[in-house]
């Protein structure tokens, strides 16, 4: 039971990981960005293709793929919210507009096999892959007769340490400070002198970042790095998440990842595996009837 | 481009070579129309794979344990997906736009995870095999279907209850303080889809040997979408010429059948960019007009709106 729950904290770490980024774009932008998902899963399939085809160590080549993910997030920005933005489009436009994105870039991992045109990004077509051994070192630990491996060690201590930093961006910093202003009210961060464009491409850039971070390390963790990793691991899931802890609010996304962690093992353990592909589902459709708001939502009324 | 020809020249010849897809087309378009009927009443519900879900097992369910005729099995489907509406609409249709969405997404998931792949009867994750499917036979009650109803459909849209859900989804405000029943109308509409979807899942049991589970996740209801978003939402043509030209194009254009979902992701950022209101808009077919000339000019003219 220990162990189910030291799982409950790892999964949790990767889904509140995610769950910020998710949350952080809503919250700034009133957007919903779909093509989240699909940048997770580009965040583990950068890494991977770095290490196993071009050689590059796994340090470097994790850094790399952060920074990629995070352009991605200004690709978001430009083709698919600007342009709507422009024309005062209703948000679920947006909401469109990039599963559209996120279509385009799970086909072409997808699609990609040697010989392609995406070759150089990835060679195994729909296939699930696993970082070749002995690219990250991975010692196991045995504390009190848990057995902890050290990639998810590694995963605990870099998302808790993100958070931390994230938390303290948004809180003490001139750009926090801009970003909470825009959340707050656009019209008068712009009276402000506010660069409201700016802090939308900063905001997809950090969000996207954070998601190509959760995808990597979900890979390193779970050793299963494929086209369909976004879509069918946290796509939904990360929606329960930031349901569970009130869309828009970064603390709700954190505790709501390990909460929905921790709801997904118990069922496990109480119910089998079948119960727990569907439990983080009703959860998040009971949320939305029973408390729309979230659990840490107090403000989000006006904008249901 | 043969294709496209042989459809011109030997409408015969096509029908018999491509019955599987015109049937697929088919029931895409049905779907596209049970997606349409929330939307033309303002509201962006995802449920439809979930109800299309509940036509499809219980059609097959009960020609699997009941001597009951085929067309009574369907009808029950669907009747049945329509009074599942109802039980999630009540709370669900408090919420609106983004939350709306999710809700119906966490519907489809919770039922397809949670409740299909856990009961016996269902065949769980094996899905079920169909004893009635006929291919073949299966496309004439889909290609009368459709049509008629996009007709029925159509008229609706004319109609005092049409008039409503326009309203409603104009200014949900000012449509309740004229005195409409925005929760009633609202309700109708979402039934109404859930209804059609069931009769979608029930007519394509019928021509597939075997129903599989993972057929109706999110996956196929954001397909749904693309369908009506492309082709349009101001009237029940529009999502009806958007599941005939996304289902069929991967057969026009065969060069880039693998890439099937870069073309649609790309027309899809294309349509909602430049063209919100379909490739039907108002007006019949119009061409793509860059919608950016015309914000920029009256962003121009009234620098305040600009923001």
């Amino acid at each position: 039971m220990a162990q189910q729950l030291l799982n409950a904290i790892f999964i949790g770490s990767i889904y509140a990981l995610f769950a910020v980024g998710y949350t952080l774009v809503f919250g700034v932008l009133d957007v919903l960005n779909l093509a989240h998902s699909a940048v997770f899963m580009l965040g583990a399939v950068i890494t991977y293709s770095l290490v196993a085809l071009h050689g590059v160590p796994f340090l470097p080549a994790a850094l790399i793929a952060v920074v990629a993910c995070g352009l991605l997030g200004l690709l978001i920005e430009f083709v698919a919210l600007r342009p709507l933005r422009r024309r005062n489009a209703p948000p679920i436009s947006a909401l469109i507009s990039t599963i559209g994105l996120a279509l385009i870039f799970v086909a072409i991992v997808e699609q990609a096999t040697p010989g392609t045109v995406f070759s150089w990004l990835w060679q195994d077509g729909a296939n699930s892959v696993r970082f070749p051994s002995g690219a990250v070192p991975n010692p196991t630990y045995h504390v009190l007769g848990l057995t902890i491996e050290g990639t998810k060690l590694l995963i605990l201590i870099t998302s808790v340490v993100l958070m931390l930093v994230l938390g303290y961006v948004i809180r003490f910093t001139q750009l926090g400070r801009a970003l909470r202003a825009v959340a707050e009210n656009r019209r008068a961060a712009t009276l402000l002198g506010i660069q409201v464009d700016r802090i939308f491409a900063s905001t997809l850039f950090l969000s996207s970042a954070l998601g190509g971070l959760a995808g990597l390390l979900f890979g390193l963790a779970i050793s299963d790095i494929g086209p369909y990793i976004g879509r069918d691991q946290v796509e939904l899931k990360g929606l329960a998440v930031i349901v569970l802890g009130g869309m828009g609010s970064i603390p709700g996304a954190v505790l709501g990842g390990y909460l929905l962690g921790l709801i997904e093992v118990l069922a496990f353990v109480r119910f089998g595996s079948n119960i727990e592909a569907g439990v983080a589902f009703a959860a998040l459709f009971l949320m939305l009837v029973i408390r729309p708001q979230g659990l840490f939502g107090a403000r989000l009324r006006e904008r249901l | 481009m043969d294709f496209v020809i042989q459809l011109f020249t030997d409408p015969v010849g096509f029908y018999n070579q491509h019955e599987l897809l015109v049937a697929q087309v088919g029931i895409n378009a049905i779907l596209a129309i049970s997606l349409f009927v929330t939307f033309y009443s303002g509201q962006l519900t995802l449920a439809n794979a979930a109800f299309m879900a509940i036509g499809a097992y219980t059609t097959v369910i009960m020609s699997l344990y009941l001597p009951t005729p085929l067309p009574l099995n369907m009808l029950v489907g669907a009747l049945l997906a329509g009074l599942v509406g109802v039980v999630v609409g009540l709370p669900v249709l408090r919420l609106r736009g983004v939350f709306l969405a999710i809700a119906t997404i966490g519907f489809v998931e919770a039922l397809r995870l949670g409740v299909i792949l856990n009961v016996p009867i269902t065949g769980e994750g094996q899905g079920l095999h169909n004893p009635t499917a006929e291919p073949l036979a299966g496309i004439v009650p889909i290609l009368i279907s459709l049509p008629i109803l996009a007709y029925l459909v159509w008229r609706l849209t004319r109609t005092r209850l049409g008039q409503a859900w326009s309203a409603i989804r104009e200014d949900e405000l000012a449509a309740s303080s004229n005195g409409i029943n925005v929760p009633l109308y609202k309700m109708i509409a979402f039934i109404i889809g859930a209804v059609i979807a069931g009769y979608a899942g029930a007519l394509e049991t019928h021509i597939n040997f075997y129903i599989d589970p993972t057929e109706y996740g999110v996956a196929r209801t954001i397909q749904i979408l693309t369908f009506a978003v492309v082709g349009g939402t101001t009237n029940v043509f529009g999502p009806i010429v958007g599941a005939v030209f996304l289902t069929a194009l991967p057969e026009i254009v065969r060069q880039f059948a693998s890439y099937r979902d870069v073309v649609n992701g790309i027309i899809l950022i294309l349509v909602i960019i430049f063209r919100p209101q379909g490739i039907v808009g108002r007006g019949g077919l119009a061409l793509i007009r860059p919608r950016w000339l015309t914000t920029w000019r009256s962003s121009r003219e009234h620098p305040a709106s600009a923001l």
